[in-house]
């Protein structure tokens, strides 16, 4: 993407956060556009237990937006709502200008919202390859008869979703354990190969949970690398979630703090950094 | 040399049997990997597409007895009879049909739940399948002849004769079974490996969570799964059926797939093929040399004692996945 010259107005007031939503471009030439996902009024309820209290917050087209917070304060729920694997009791989903009705996970994934997993969930018995193959499945047209007697357009089709599969393999630095099974890989290994997946689909939104998670300090920086690589090569949108301040401090456009459940905080990193509420909910305060 | 020939003629007999156990092994295998479903209507769906069929084969009115004695009409046949590979063909359709049902009525209503319900469900669906059976198409014996060669092979006995100067009596049939078993065994194989629906099938067996994130509807793929069961079963149907006619005892067949599961693993499809040729080999091998010294009829209980043994020392079976627990 070549960067364009910005006619969004310069950063004037600091406190308003109105700055960084509307469409611009970066320091670094990236280009941040309209809103993609929009979480409106979020709750969600297990039993007695409210995992998400009337949280809102947006999405915009291009940018790395965070959602940090401690253990246990919703973020992984969150992602469940937006990927569909949990069903808010309330509020409402936007994606791409258009409310989105109560979906099955699978579903949403065609919509173009791709996901990694905290705890990975990859295909262990099959290769990297096929793993990264089955991120495309939704994009294969042919019929079963044509992929049963591997006529019609399902050889084309195989062989050009192999290139593109390809491509991210050489993008992602895994060509040499492409056909090796998942299951055999160490644990960084794999939650790179679970990112090739979700690329594999080509996202609108490309969602990670914790893709640092566990890593030691050198896989941390090159899934950072990644990460940035993916959103400033293919113009990729992210949400991610992430322990690590620092990483995601660097990483992220935009920022949502979530503490028991609730929004305590959302804006550019160093408006979160400064956020006395945000400084509480890590450090702990003094109930005195 | 006679004794020797005599047992090597027994075990080629046991592995044409072998493949008929593999062949009922295999549709339990399918539903088992896809969706940790031990089906055990796979036994009823056999016969249930061999009833299927001779009926249509036949041109037999489905349902001929309840329509009659509600209307006092005298239905019988459509008076015609369908070529073989019709017949066949449609039958496959009723097994897919069969398979949507079953999704649409059973599965789908029991998602998420523990294996055992989806087990008690499958042993409902195999009453109901064996009633459905005997009511759409009677339950008097039926022969059933889809062109499928029989009786002993004469080049086979003439060949062997002239090599060692005994002639081996194999049954064609074993041998055709033996052969499309195969086939069936590689085209799942070619399919589970190289086409779309394949990969999303193992992905599906795999790890349902992340083949929803995907985009894989899990419903879609045991439906599909179902009807490969299905074809398979239809299968094993015309094998068993042409073998022995079509009837009740056709669904205990799925009896002997289970030692031959427990030998291969519940997860493995080359562990259900070489289960089925152990069981095969085994039984005919020692009805041959100990059946005479504890009064015969070994093959009736052979096959359950080894696989307890298996169930004692080897519990994951041959071929399935080690079970680990972790701590």
């Amino acid at each position: 993407m070549t960067p364009t010259t910005s006619t969004a107005p310069a950063l004037t007031d600091p406190a308003a956060t109105d700055s960084a939503v509307q469409p611009h471009v970066t320091a670094d030439g990236r280009q941040i556009g309209g809103v993609l996902m929009d979480m409106r009024n979020i709750t969600l309820r297990f039993g007695g237990v409210v995992a998400i209290k009337d949280i809102s917050f947006d999405i915009r087209e291009g940018e790395i937006r965070a959602i940090i917070g401690p253990n246990g304060a919703g973020k992984s729920s969150m992602m469940n709502v937006m990927s569909g694997f949990y069903v808010p009791q309330e509020g409402e989903v936007w994606f791409r200008g258009q409310r989105r009705p109560q979906m099955k996970p699978y579903e949403v994934a065609r919509l173009g919202i791709a996901r990694t997993f905290q705890n990975i969930a990859l295909f262990d018995g099959m290769s990297v390859l096929d793993n990264i193959m089955t991120g495309r499945l939704t994009m294969m047209k042919s019929s079963l008869l044509e992929q049963a007697l591997w006529w019609g357009r399902a050889e084309r089709e195989e062989t050009w979703h192999r290139e593109k599969v390809e491509k991210i393999i050489d993008f992602l630095e895994i060509q040499n354990i492409r056909k090796t099974p998942v299951g055999r890989l160490p644990y960084g290994l794999k939650k790179r190969v679970e990112l090739a997946r979700a690329l594999a689909a080509e996202p609108k939104l490309l969602m990670l949970d914790e893709p640092m998670a566990g890593m030691n300090v050198e896989e941390k920086e090159d899934m950072s690398r990644f990460i940035l690589d993916v959103n400033d090569e293919f113009g990729t949108t992210i949400a991610l979630i992430e322990h690590d301040m620092g990483v995601v401090m660097d990483l992220s456009d935009r920022v949502v703090v979530m503490d028991y459940g609730r929004k305590i905080g959302d804006g550019t990193p160093d408006q979160i950094r400064s956020n006395q509420q945000v400084i509480d909910a890590y450090l702990g305060v003094a109930h005195d | 040399m006679e004794q020797f020939l005599y047992a090597a003629e027994v075990v080629v007999n046991g592995l044409m049997a072998g493949v008929m156990y593999a062949l009922v092994a295999l549709g339990f295998v399918l539903i088992y990997k896809a969706s940790g479903v031990f089906n055990y209507a796979q036994g009823v769906m056999a016969l249930f597409a061999a009833l299927t069929l001779v009926g249509l084969q036949n041109g037999q009115v489905p349902f001929a007895h309840m329509i009659n004695a509600t209307f006092g009409t005298h239905l019988d046949t459509f008076g015609w009879t369908l070529p073989a590979i019709v017949a066949i063909a449609l039958t496959a359709l009723v097994m897919v049909g069969l398979a949507i049902a079953i999704e649409k009525l059973v599965l789908k209503h029991l998602v998420n739940q523990v294996p055992i319900i989806l087990f008690m469900a499958t042993i409902g669906l195999a009453w109901f399948l064996e009633g459905l059976g005997d009511v759409m198409w009677g339950a008097d014996i039926k022969m059933l002849d889809v062109g499928v060669p029989k009786g002993a092979s004469e080049a086979l006995m003439t060949v062997t004769e002239q090599w060692t100067g005994y002639g081996f009596y194999i049954d064609r049939l074993d041998i055709w079974a033996a052969a499309i078993a195969a086939m069936l065994v590689a085209a799942l194989m070619v399919f589970s490996q190289y086409t779309k629906q394949g990969r999303a099938l193992r992905a599906v067996a795999d790890d349902h969570q992340a083949a929803l994130s995907v985009g894989i509807s899990l419903r879609f793929i045991w439906v599909l799964v179902w009807s490969i069961a299905g074809f398979v079963a239809l299968v094993a149907g015309i094998m068993w059926g042409s073998k022995s006619g079509v009837q009740f005892s056709l669904s205990l067949i799925a009896l002997k797939a289970l030692p031959v599961l427990m030998l291969g693993g519940f997860t493995s499809i080359p562990g259900a093929i070489v289960g089925g040729l152990i069981i095969g080999v085994g039984e005919k091998l020692f009805e041959f040399y100990v059946g005479p010294l504890v009064g015969g009829a070994t093959e009736n209980w052979f096959a359950y004692v080894l696989a307890l043994i298996f169930l004692v020392f080897r519990p994951q079976g041959l071929f399935g996945e080690k079970i680990i627990e972790r701590v």
